[in-house]
């Protein structure tokens, strides 16, 4: 176990690498423009540009201003334009709403989406499973650009179920968070809870044949200990590595989309905000503090996988 | 059942019995050939009916719709609703914006740029991703060994984010690759932007493929007629590929456009003023509380085409590979199984 946790600690530190690499290439090597200038704004006064090419050394080589560059990220030098405070504290006062909305998001699909999967394939072939199923396929191709003015415009502005836009924080209001947050919640879940009840369904329906079920059968378990004991307990390894990928993905992905059409003000919104003033500082920051958590959920994960099923670290290490 | 002699008719012809069988994805093949009819007929609405081009703006134009006169944009600056035939076709969904441009026009010439990007963009993927996966699966070693890791690199990025920054920082100045420009406000810097990062999920399934089909005694055979790397991996590896490529096609346009959606939402894809569905989605969403139906509409047209095309994927998955869904089948017990498909 624990070479399998240093190997894999290696391989994250050279993805590591390669993103900041690619941060890099992204914003000062590939676009065609000046990057002094891009990075010190639209309105830029000739001074101010000046002072970013020397701050940065845009005049050095390469791999100097590489170097510059992850320096003057992780001391909280990257400034955004107006008003000029630096990127991470903006970064800092977003992540307990992305973390809200993303943490809740998951709880949710986890929950209905091992639950719909658990009936589906207790039920295979019957009526409720088509049901679940067509509710699967629904869930998985509605887009969030479609959900998500759907939801505002008939439950919160039609019906006024539900509070308009914003984010209130948990330890001010916890029921105003909770109430705030419960459409974004659903948006951010609703795919996921579709694809997690396909996987289940089908892993248990994979599982179902194994021998060590027949064998629990055979010495007379009740049926519903041979499905929660032996069937689910087994189905649920692979959705560990993929709920690590898919937590990851929403946390830099779905949860930008949806903290823009709810008014979450968590970092998702702040870089779309930053996208719609052309601002790199900000996009910068968040792509590399994003990359970065993905990059780390992602080791987390498979070290947790290898931990739950021995075949996976063996199999690793035998390499 | 009827009883059909495999020997007599080719797999492809037996694929598409399979999936013309299909009656759900033939109906969604129907329904994506209506979209892009209907994109397509972009200039004959806008030339015949609506009269107006996508980018034409008509704040202080008034409609005369019987005897009343309505203003495409009140005082207040909010837009007129959908008029649908009333004005003749003019304003047929209404106005976009404040800026009174014809919603049903940018709507189709938005689609134009969506499928557009989409379907471009998914021929760069497949493309490189054929080559990638070729030349790793066949000649492995160090090849694979670069291959693979740079793949892997991609794959672990976040790809919304990255598109995002590419496609902000392309925007801003355009790309530059040797005689090759492109301007900031091109059409081609998302499709650059997302055939990039879509790469690797067709690449690394790809390399596998080829893996397992080196091995394969046909591959042997020809090695011993003496072909070449080139002939083995695009005379006889590649046909056989064929299938696996047909039905990651139909999927990566839908995905493709997923992503060119989000991208022109948030303005770091498709920048104004071409509209895509994605761009429009978000100057909509301005106005939810007011006209709806500019968010719901390009949202509705989204959701048709990429639900169409992943079903018809799927379909194309069941016809060309029906052991796939045997198999699945076999374990639940829902559809009674076809045993023409697996004699033949």
């Amino acid at each position: 176990m624990a070479r399998f946790i240093v190997r894999r600690l290696a391989g994250m530190a050279i993805v590591l690498f390669a993103v900041s690499v690619i941060v890099f290439l992204v914003f000062n090597v590939i676009p065609n423009y000046n990057p002094a200038e891009a990075l010190a704004g639209k309105n830029a006064t000739p001074t101010l540009v000046k002072n970013t090419e020397e701050e940065w050394g845009f005049d050095k080589s390469l791999p100097t201003q590489y170097v510059t560059m992850m320096k003057k990220v992780f001391n909280g030098e990257l400034t955004q334009y107006s008003p000029r405070i630096p990127v991470d504290e903006r970064i800092a006062e977003g992540i307990p709403a992305t973390l809200s909305l993303s943490i809740g998001a998951a709880v949710i699909w986890l929950f209905f989406g091992l639950l719909l999967g658990y009936i589906g394939a207790v039920r295979a072939g019957g009526a409720l499973d088509k049901f679940i199923t067509g509710f699967a396929v629904a869930g998985i191709s509605i887009p969030v650009f479609l959900l998500a003015p759907v939801l505002i415009y008939f439950l919160t502005y039609k019906l006024e179920i539900f509070p308009s836009s914003g984010y209130v924080g948990l330890t001010e209001e916890p029921w105003e968070w909770f109430t705030h947050l419960i459409l974004p919640w659903f948006t951010v879940a609703i795919l996921s809870i579709g694809f997690y009840s396909r996987v289940l369904r089908s892993n248990m329906l994979d599982v179902m044949n194994e021998d060590y079920v027949r064998t629990a059968r055979a010495k007379g378990l009740s049926e519903r200990k041979v499905m929660t004991r032996h069937v689910l307990r087994n189905s649920l390894i692979p959705i560990v590595t993929l709920f690590g990928l898919d937590f990851g993905a929403t946390v830099a992905g779905t949860a930008i989309l949806t903290e823009s059409f709810f008014n979450v003000e968590g970092v998702g919104l702040y870089a779309a905000e930053s996208i719609g003033k052309l601002e790199l500082p900000p996009i910068m920051g968040v792509t590399l503090y994003g990359a970065f958590f993905v990059v780390l959920v992602n080791a987390l994960v498979d070290i947790a996988y290898a931990y739950l099923d021995p075949r996976v670290r063996l199999g690793a290490s035998a390499q | 059942m009827e009883r059909v002699s495999g020997d007599e008719r080719g797999p492809w012809r037996l694929a598409l019995r399979r999936f013309l069988r299909n009656r759900v994805a033939v109906a969604f093949l129907v329904l994506f050939f209506l979209i892009v009819l209907f994109v397509l007929a972009a200039p004959l609405w806008a030339n015949h009916v609506a009269h107006t081009g996508p980018n034409e703006t008509h704040t202080l134009q008034k409609l005369h719709v019987g005897g009343e006169t309505r203003e495409v944009v009140s005082p207040a600056g909010l837009p007129i609703g959908p008029q649908w035939f009333e004005a003749g076709g003019k304003f047929f969904l209404g106005a976009d914006s404040r800026l009174g441009r014809d919603e049903m026009v940018r709507l189709m010439y938005g689609g134009r740029t969506s499928l557009f990007i989409g379907i471009v963009s998914a021929l760069i993927t497949t493309l490189a991703a054929i080559v990638l996966g070729l030349l790793a699966g066949y000649y492995r070693g160090w090849v694979d060994a670069v291959i693979a890791r740079v793949l892997d690199v991609l794959w672990s990025l976040p790809v919304l984010l990255f598109g995002i920054a590419l496609g902000v920082a392309l925007a801003i100045g355009g790309l530059k690759i040797g005689p090759l420009e492109i301007s900031g406000g091109s059409v081609w810097i998302p499709i650059f932007v997302i055939s990039l990062f879509t790469v690797p999920y067709m690449a690394r399934p790809l390399r596998g493929e080829v893996m397992a089909l080196s091995e394969k005694e046909f591959v042997e055979a020809a090695v011993a007629q003496g072909a070449g790397p080139l002939r083995l991996m695009f005379g006889e590896i590649l046909p056989n590929l064929a299938s696996t490529i047909i039905v990651f096609f139909a999927l990566n346009i839908a995905n493709n456009m997923l992503f060119e959606a989000a991208l022109s939402f948030l303005g770091a894809g498709v920048q104004p003023p071409n509209s895509s569905w994605g761009s429009m989605i978000s100057t909509g969403e301005e106005l939810l509380t007011t006209q709806p139906l500019l968010a719901i509409i390009p949202g509705a047209m989204i959701l048709l085409t990429v639900l169409s095309l992943n079903i018809v994927g799927d379909g194309l998955r069941d016809a060309l590979d029906p052991r796939s869904k045997v198999e699945l089948e076999a374990h639940t017990g829902m559809v009674e199984l076809e045993p023409e498909g697996v004699s033949a």
